[in-house]
């Protein structure tokens, strides 16, 4: 292969990649961002959480691994904590800040 | 190409030194253009790392032998098929896969993440992209896979004939993917340490890159070791070789992840250990990347110090000292939230497991290390080897494969007598019955205790997996009245994580009864047998029925036909054989040159079974034929300077045709010398062994597989889920939370 | 805890009376007794069992005969030769022209050839070196690669 041509290949791509990578930077600033807050992304995957182990225990509660007893009291502050985060989250949802 | 290559692998470092400065410059001062842009450098280097590895496969396809890599691992013979595996076979090559793939992974993640993990993303990216740096910096300037020379060799000097094996294609892009898929948890837990945000999110999100490396470095493990038993003729699958504990010893840290990030995501708990395991199993990725390739260990005799030691040393250090430093700086926000609240529950057992695994690489790290560490302390170098693992590992395995049994069948929190009782019942007996049955067997393993033990164990954890899915089909089936395979299927699709975690468990026992079985059972011989004759392993009787030879272009091929019975019956025929490659080398002569037993390698007679493996390997000594190779050398080393000479006189085609004539008589001599295998055959060496149960391994090994693909796949149309979940959940006193639903 | 019957008593936790601070701490102990151990039998073993790891020019020079050694090196160009099942060959320091010869049995790996790097168990015995039975080991083959490259 001959030199200019690797080194208009070259070139080309150098160009291409400059474009690229920095594009979000020529961009005008996009104020409503629908990706979701930092807080709530967090807490929605805090609620995730809780969801499963509220069916982990209702599967170990169905399977014999767990007593009716242990069982209500476990599924009985599992909740008491998801409704914790469920209202976290709606509080923070509330907040003006959110969405940027 | 070669200049465009490496303007791509120049232009690859210049982005990502500008994408770790971009990520670190928007990430504190909040602004979102920079981080995008950081993370487009990352999508820039997976597209340059891929062309600038597409350019030199391009070149091993085409044989272009001006490239130096090409010229020194492939030739025009190689088949295209290893072709493609030569590049990574070689230092420089490797390291491009590994730029490659750590880009082209990091670019996945990061992709699929972009809307997550907001304030972590950019550290994460900036570590990525430090690793990318770092590896393409040592292709720029220490093993340059463009390196081209003026003058270009017209035949390469081909791929090593070891690496002939369908392995050798998936084995190290495996074991590779799964090293850089360590970095990536690596790196969100540095950006997650830094931000100080190691909440659910970041749980949730490293759990899955975890469970992927593990995969993937599992596959490449089990490759490596298929390949060794197949193809290196020395009839093991695993030598504790310090390149298969440098894979380990990451695989074990990230199982115990894996396991113990649970108990984080559920509990609060053991924050500092995880952040550890996470930053650990990183840093011994390297560390086993930074093995198989600078040969400091079991070869620093021979090879010398590498010219790559320094700069990873250097990272290793970087790594370690920055990981223990952000763990000590975050540790106030590392604290448990809750305590453990009984030595019997899941949380207690995964904490056991945790200090199990961790132990075996502290084991296998230090006798790995020992040589090094030895002459650290006296100054002489002292190597223990393998037998030095057996009584460290095989009791840590037995009390690992306990736990894999115990974890699934005691519930979180807290277990009362009554439960305990109705989920050990069955499992236990399972195992008793196993050891019971064992024991009396004729001649079974009552000799070998662990190996006793270890079957029982198995016994027991096979049936507390059945258990479980049995009783949680039950469950199920009492709210759907599915039939029993559709309440099954739901079962587990429902709860991927928990029944993919579990066929995880029966696989790894079905693995290890392989390994009990195979290693303490073997019956091997190394016998000299002429046609005819036969030698006995283990009550199989192996006779020599006949000699084979084959001559092709690529090599010569001594075989043997060997007929396997067993109390006069017959079981089976298997044909091993011994290949012969030509070696480069002129002072073989050109005859001896095809008979180089430098350049052989071994095709393993076996006939593999569920009870157990019959293996054979011939090893023939190609020294029998001394007298008429040298005859031979000695003929042509006379005759063919003349017809030379005479060839360089004639026009072209004229020539061409003398010296294919030439070359024609001399492989007429060499087939004819190779003839005399048949028909004058010498007593010839086999290794004759027969061991049981060695496809469980492979068989485990696939069972592991299938349940981590189980757990590690997406939940399906989890956003559907969910709503639907909400919406039930809605009416009921307490909003948004799921109702209690069949398992 | 709430009550239950004496079934429904949780096993594994320990008496009511006692201070959870001083469970964490029996605990703790007990955890690092065993790694303690198991460190302590680690370096046992290893400083016991281990071999000395030498080469060519050390085991001429410093070798003592009856003891066993870890020979590394570089299998001498055209010194291979087989007798049967055992086979004769030379191992060369890498960086001095010092080789030793080995009479060795056993299983020999595919990798193993003239030229290459290998070790092996070794005892001094009249004029040669015997070699363990099955104690060869030779290389992963992706490292003959990387040596090329990095001389």
């Amino acid at each position: 292969m001959s030199g200019p041509l690797e080194f208009l290949i070259v070139l080309a791509v150098l160009g291409g990649l400059v474009v690229f990578v920095t594009a979000p930077l020529r961009r005008a600033r996009t104020p409503g961002d629908d990706s979701a807050a930092p807080g709530v992304a967090e807490l929605e995957a805090a609620r995730e959480a809780k969801y499963r182990e509220l069916r982990d225990a209702e599967l170990d509660h169905s399977t014999g691994k767990l007593s009716d007893d242990d069982y209500e009291e476990i599924d009985r502050s599992l909740r008491a904590e998801a409704i914790e985060i469920l209202r976290a989250l709606d509080r923070e949802r509330a907040l003006p800040s959110h969405g940027q | 190409m070669a200049t465009v290559g490496r303007a791509l692998l120049i232009m690859a470092l210049g982005v990502t030194v500008y994408g770790i400065g971009a990520s670190l410059y928007g990430a504190r001062r909040g602004r979102r253009a920079w981080i995008d842009s950081g993370r487009r450098a990352v999508y820039a280097l997976g597209a340059l790392a891929t062309l600038a590895f597409a350019i030199l496969e391009a070149a091993f396809l085409r044989s272009d032998f001006s490239f130096n890599v090409v010229a020194q691992h492939s030739s025009t013979t190689t088949p295209t098929f290893y072709k493609l595996a030569a590049a990574w076979s070689s230092q420089e090559g490797s390291l491009l896969l590994w730029v490659f793939l750590l880009s082209v992974w990091s670019s996945l993640i990061l992709f699929l993440t972009r809307r997550r993990v907001r304030e972590i993303a950019p550290y994460a990216t900036a570590v990525l992209l430090g690793f990318g740096a770092f590896f393409t910096s040592l292709a720029v300037f220490f093993a340059n896979p463009f390196a081209t020379s003026a003058q270009p060799p017209t035949e390469g000097a081909g791929l090593d004939p070891l690496l002939l094996h369908p392995s050798m294609m998936i084995h190290p892009p495996m074991l590779y993917s799964g090293y850089t898929l360590l970095t990536i948890p690596f790196a969100f837990a540095v950006g997650a340490l830094v931000t100080g945000r190691l909440g659910a999110e970041w749980i949730s999100m490293t759990r899955r890159f975890a469970l992927a490396a593990w995969l993937f470095l599992g596959v490449g493990i089990l490759l490596g070791a298929r390949w060794s038993y197949t193809e290196l003729g020395w009839g093991g699958y695993w030598a504790w070789d310090p390149v298969e504990n440098a894979a380990l010893m990451p695989w074990l840290c990230i199982t115990a992840f894996i396991h113990s990030i649970m108990i984080q995501e559920k509990r609060g708990m053991l924050k500092v250990w995880n952040a550890s395991l996470v930053l650990a199993s990183g840093t011994l990725s390297i560390l086993g990347t930074f093995l198989v390739r600078s040969g400091i260990l079991d070869s620093i005799h021979a090879f010398g110090a590498s010219t790559l030691g320094i700069p990873f040393v250097l990272l290793i250090a970087a790594m370690v000292i920055g990981s223990i430093g952000l763990i000590l700086w975050r540790r106030e926000q590392l604290r448990s939230d809750a305590r453990l609240e009984s030595l019997l529950s899941r949380e207690a057992v995964f904490l056991f497991q945790n200090l199990v695994l961790v132990a075996m690489v502290a084991v296998v790290f230090w006798i790995t290390f020992f040589p090094l560490i030895s002459e650290a302390l006296t100054g002489t170098k002292v190597s223990v080897g393998p037998p030095a693992f057996r009584p460290f590992i095989v009791p840590l395995a037995l009390i690992l494969v306990l736990l894999s049994g115990v974890g699934p069948i005691i519930a979180w929190r807290r277990v009362t007598a009554a439960n305990l009782r109705r989920s050990f019942a069955v499992p236990v007996c399972v195992g008793a019955a196993t050891l019971v049955v064992l024991l009396v067997w004729p001649g079974g393993p009552a000799a070998r205790p662990f190996a006793l033990i270890m079957f029982a164990l198995a016994g027991f954890v096979l049936a507390t997996v059945v258990q479980e899915l049995w009783r949680g089909t039950a469950a199920r089936r009492a709210m759907t009245h599915d039939p029993v395979p559709l309440a099954l299927v739901g079962l587990v699709r429902r709860n991927r994580r928990r029944y993919g975690g579990y066929i995880v468990h029966a696989g790894l026992a079905v693995l290890l009864v392989g390994v009990a079985a195979s290693s303490s059972f073997q019956h091997s011989q190394d016998v000299l047998l002429s046609p005819g004759q036969r030698a006995s392993v283990d009550g199989y009787t192996i006779r020599y029925v006949r000699p084979t030879e084959a001559v092709s272009s690529q090599k010569i091929s001594f075989g043997a036909v060997l007929d396997v019975s067993k109390g006069g019956k017959h079981v089976t025929t298997v044909h091993t054989i011994r290949n012969f490659y030509p070696s480069q080398n002129p002072a073989d002569g050109l005859i001896g040159k095809f008979f180089d037993s430098a350049d052989s390698d071994s095709q393993v007679g076996l006939d593999a079974g569920l009870r157990r493996d019959i293996w054979t390997v011939i090893n023939v000594d190609p020294s029998h034929l001394a007298p008429l190779i040298n005859q031979g050398d000695t003929l042509f080393a006379n005759y063919a300077p003349s017809v030379m000479t005479q060839a360089a006189k004639m026009p072209p085609a004229r020539a061409q045709q003398a010296m294919n004539a030439l070359w024609a008589e001399r492989d007429l001599a060499v087939a004819e010398i190779a003839r005399r295998f048949v028909s004058h055959p010498w007593p010839t060496e086999f290794l004759l062994i027969v061991d049981p149960l060695v496809t469980w391994i492979w068989l485990g090994a696939l069972i592991i597989g299938g349940g981590g693909l189980i757990a590690l796949w997406p939940v399906p149309s989890l956003a559907r889920r969910r709503a639907a979940v909400r919406k039930r959940a809605r009416p009921s006193a307490s909003p948004g939370l799921p109702v209690r639903e069949p398992a | 805890m709430s009550g239950g019957g004496p079934l429904q008593r949780r096993v594994g936790e320990s008496a009511p009376g006692m201070d959870p601070s001083r469970k964490r701490a029996i605990r703790l102990t007990v955890a690092l007794t065993a790694a303690l151990l198991l460190a302590a039998a680690l370096v046992y073993v290893s400083f016991s069992a281990g071999n000395k790891e030498v080469t060519a020019s050390q085991l001429l020079t410093h070798g003592r005969p009856g003891q066993t050694y870890e020979l590394a090196g570089t299998v001498v160009d055209g010194s291979v030769e087989r007798q049967g099942a055992t086979m004769l060959f030379r191992i060369r320091d890498p960086k001095l022209h010092v080789s030793v010869p080995v009479r060795y049995t056993g299983v020999v790996p595919d990798p193993f050839a003239a030229g290459r790097a290998v070790m092996v168990a070794v005892r001094e015995q009249g004029a040669a070196y015997i070699g363990q039975q099955n104690s060869l080991t030779t290389k992963c083959p992706s490292k003959y690669q990387a040596a090329a490259a990095s001389e």
